[in-house]
């Protein structure tokens, strides 16, 4: 990969007109797994642009997808700018490895990292162009720099002031300063207040452009029909019915299936619906799928140890035999779909050399590597334009560019620009699911309750086997991904003996990251196995936990912060039952505690929810609000509600109407409670969805006595 | 065909049984008005058809002949629908692709119950789905903009 260089950028940005145009290196904080590759890309950076007109334009190293750090990350530049709020304008970056992550090495938005991991950088932009425009000031004024200050967008001297906008082209020719001073945080103005976000007003028009928006002359609607089983061949195809579609111009074959191209969606929709019957596929033994079965065999399989060790001390076996009490617990997560309210899709448009590419996506290096392959030219040929995202929950990241290689590959076939588009179905059943899993925990206790023994053995496919991120994440056999949450779980850490293993069993099922990924099923079976443990000992839940967690401060406070809020201690009210959980992930600590009825029809439903959220220091505490509320809607969904099943290997949902999510009358009440923190900063994006499944869960048996270990959560069917 | 959308009356050369979804966006580049499911489910493709909330995913363009459409781009030409401020006040969106279906529904509610109950808001919102769980923020908005408007008369 070639890179823009410094001078490049600022060459650019000179002929652009467009004014000051930021460029700078600073040295990689890899805080996660180092990446190899990371130190040989090219270091120059550019993120903010200061034009005559006053506007102040970030540059967005990572997708908005609804977290907001269309705001946040504008905050960050702002504040050490001192730059006026109002004039603030926000762009998707391109893709270029300028725009690398932080501490992953590729542009990318996905693990809750974007603000911690941009924290120094963005602040750093802002304070260098800050210098440079002080120092055009003081050269027209010809006085010194250090006499000037700056507020508001003005440079200042006495009475005298300079917009930004009017030093914007002097500061342009200035290089930028070698070192930089950034703000104590005591000075700050804008960080740590509550701040409303700045794509509402596009938003709330319907004017915010998305994948899906995109249209321009000669862009043609493509569906494309995909294998019906996970893993079929195309054998043969007849193309006649869908090209008596009115509208329909081109099929084409493509390596996931056959591409209908044509002038709109309908006539697309209408001209693959027409094509089915002449479609003859080589299904595989996909088509014996089976999700009872696979569950099943999970179970089966962890009942012994796993070939692979996520974690071992003593001898927990013995452990176990000798312990006062054992409690064996299994719990099961099912095959769940994003589906992100915008459908997948993506626009190509191939012409002389290069390949364009408009789409929202998590992973712009990913999906220019696998552009530039697919298109036979090199990675810097590829653009990407990034869209706002419709909802992304890890989707929009797959290690394969699964959305986006398909789309350029009808776009290729088709000799034409092609906006591949997913339906809903597509997306429901189109695979690249939170897999399936199965936990089983025995535990041993002493005489009084205190875990001293502990053997938990997890199923579930790898999502980061066979894909780049393979070497980096994937140790002696063990997924990180698939133990999170266990593994490093505060219960466990002070533990004699422990034996933690996995069984990676390889499906046609393509998986993936789903909001909070591991934890999503290792926060609900470590906390509902406490909770288990607490009842087994007599003790009452947050007690119990306390107790185990003494010496975690974080974990402590949060969880005595939730159960606060929530009244534990006090009756519930009546015919309701509480529950608690607490789960660190992503860096941040969030208890919960869940208050739930059952009605008449033994279905569950949450009334209220009390989150308290350590996340170190909160950048906009009302964007860590609306991620907790966010978040925990999301995880109830699939706590109450979705699941996806395989028969004879075909997905059984297609839709919302049978696959359910959470309605806004279901939605409970939510406090949030984000308490303020030193503690280094951690993501806020998916913490909160990992939790509230065992909250829920403990809050169930609280009320009824039934302890449910299968999620969605249902009554009656033990 | 002629369709009477947001004020103007456009000639439009569509099949009939085109979703008037894709008429507003394929034919007529109102890209405001989302595809979400396809089939009435979520939402997210609400318009006003005679001030009524509508799903046009699944509404042949031809049942629309005579009869206004307003979509997103026509609640107010610049955001100041009391729905749309409230919405910006209360800091609702995330990713923002279910928020136009959202604000119709919610605008064809306070067009025909000036004080609507939180069961009134529950009911109305049930059909638009939000994965990003900006529920509460919906309610919240839609109890300031119905406020407002009171308030405003």
């Amino acid at each position: 990969m070639t890179a823009l260089t410094r001078r490049q950028l600022l060459r650019r940005s000179l002929l652009s007109g467009a004014g000051l145009f930021v460029a700078f290196h600073i040295p990689r904080k890899v805080r996660a797994a180092p990446d190899p590759a990371a130190k040989q890309l090219p270091d120059p950076n550019a993120f903010v642009r200061v034009a005559p007109d006053d506007s102040v334009t970030v540059l967005l190293a990572h997708s908005e997808m609804g977290q907001g750090i269309w705001t946040g990350l504008a905050m960050l530049i702002a504040e050490e700018l001192d730059c006026d709020w109002s004039k603030i304008r926000v762009e998707h970056a391109p893709a270029a490895p300028v725009y690398a992550h932080p501490a992953f090495g590729m542009q990318m938005t996905g693990g809750s990292t974007s603000t911690w991991s941009e924290f120094d950088r963005y602040r750093t932009a802002g304070a260098l162009a800050r210098t440079m425009l002080v120092r055009a000031a003081a050269a027209r004024w010809k006085t010194d720099a250090k006499k000037l200050r700056t507020q508001n967008g003005f440079v200042i001297r006495g009475k005298d002031r300079l917009s930004y906008g009017q030093l914007a082209v002097a500061a342009q020719g200035l290089l930028p300063p070698k070192t930089v001073e950034l703000k104590d945080r005591k000075q700050w103005k804008l960080l740590g207040k509550r701040v409303r976000r700045l794509d509402s007003p596009e938003k709330v028009m319907g004017k915010a452009q998305f994948g899906m928006d995109v249209q321009f002359e000669g862009l043609r609607t493509a569906l494309v029909a995909r294998s019906p089983v996970f893993g079929g061949k195309l054998r043969s195809f007849d193309p006649g019915a869908a090209k008596s579609i009115a509208g329909v111009e081109q099929v084409v074959q493509i390596p996931t299936g056959v591409a209908v191209i044509a002038r709109n969606f309908w006539s697309a929709k209408r001209g693959r619906d027409a094509l089915d019957q002449g479609l003859s596929w080589d299904l595989g033994p996909g088509a014996t799928l089976d999700t009872a079965a696979i569950l099943q065999d999970y179970r089966d399989r962890a009942t012994s140890n796993g070939p692979a060790i996520a974690q071992q001390k003593g001898d927990a076996e013995a452990a176990l035999a000798r312990a006062s009490k054992r409690v064996v617990a299994e719990y099961d997560v099912p095959y769940l779909a994003h589906a992100p309210m915008e459908p997948l899709n993506c626009a190509v448009k191939i012409e002389g050399g290069r390949c364009e590419i408009w789409t929202g996506t998590q992973f712009q290096t990913m999906d220019q590597m696998s552009a530039a392959k697919i298109v036979g030219i090199p990675p810097e040929s590829v653009s990407i334009h990034t869209q706002f995202l419709g909802g992304g929950f890890g989707r929009r990241a797959t290690p394969t560019s699964d959305f986006v290689s398909e789309a350029v590959h009808v776009a290729k076939a088709a000799g034409v620009p092609v906006k591949t588009v997913w339906t809903r179905e597509d997306d429901i059943q189109g695979g690249y699911y939170r897999p399936l899993f199965v936990h089983r925990i025995e535990a041993g206790l002493d005489g009084k309750g205190v875990p001293v023994a502990w053997k938990h053995t997890i199923v579930g496919q790898s999502i980061l086997s066979g894909t780049p991120f393979e070497q980096f994440m994937v140790k002696s056999g063990v997924d990180a991904t698939s133990v999170e949450g266990v593994t490093d779980s505060p219960y466990l850490e002070a533990l004699p003996a422990k034996l933690i293993t996995l069984h990676s069993p390889k499906q046609p099922v393509t998986v993936l990251w789903w909001r909070s990924v591991g934890n999503t099923h290792t926060a609900f079976a470590m906390e509902s196995m406490i909770d288990e443990l607490a009842h087994a000992s007599g003790r009452d839940p947050l007690d119990y936990r306390a107790s185990l967690l003494r010496d975690k401060p974080r974990h402590l406070r949060a969880l005595q912060t939730a159960a606060g809020m929530a009244g534990w201690g006090k009756a519930a009210p009546a015919g309701r039952g509480r529950g608690l959980a607490v789960h660190e992930s992503f860096g941040s600590i969030v208890a919960q505690v869940a208050e739930v009825s059952v009605d008449e029809d033994k279905e569950i439903h949450v009334h209220k929810v009390a989150c308290a959220v350590d996340c170190g220091m909160a950048i906009n505490p009302l964007g860590v609000e609306a991620q907790m509320q966010g978040a925990i809607a999301f995880g109830l969904s699939a706590v109450l509600l979705s699941e996806l099943t395989l028969k004879e290997g075909r997905v059984e949902q297609s839709n919302f109407h049978d696959y359910r999510v959470l309605r806004l009358p279901d939605m409970p009440e939510v406090s949030v409670r984000v308490l303020s923190s030193d503690a280094k900063m951690g993501g806020i994006g998916e913490p909160a969805a990992a939790p509230i499944s065992a909250a829920v869960a403990n809050a169930v048996y609280a009320l009824t006595g039934q302890r449910l270990r299968s999620l969605p959560l249902r009554l009656g069917i033990a | 065909m002629q369709l009477d959308v947001n004020g103007t009356v456009r000639e439009v050369d569509a099949p009939e049984d085109m979703p008037l979804l894709w008429v507003l966006r394929d034919v007529l580049g109102l890209t405001g008005t989302k595809f979400g499911c396809g089939m009435a489910q979520c939402g997210a493709c609400t318009v006003h058809l005679d001030g009524q909330a509508t799903r046009s995913c699944v509404l042949p363009v031809s049942a629309v002949a005579g009869r206004k459409v307003t979509t997103i781009e026509g609640l107010s030409p610049d955001g100041s629908h009391p729905v749309q401020k409230a919405w910006i006040e209360a800091d609702v969106v995330q990713c923002g692709y279910c928020q136009p279906g959202q604000i119709m529904s919610a605008a064809a509610l306070l067009g025909q119950n000036r004080n609507p109950s939180d069961a009134d808001i529950d009911a109305a919102l049930a059909g638009n789905i939000c994965r990003c769980g900006t529920y509460l923020r919906v309610r919240e908005a839609v109890r300031m903009a119905a406020a407002q408007r009171r308030a405003s008369r």
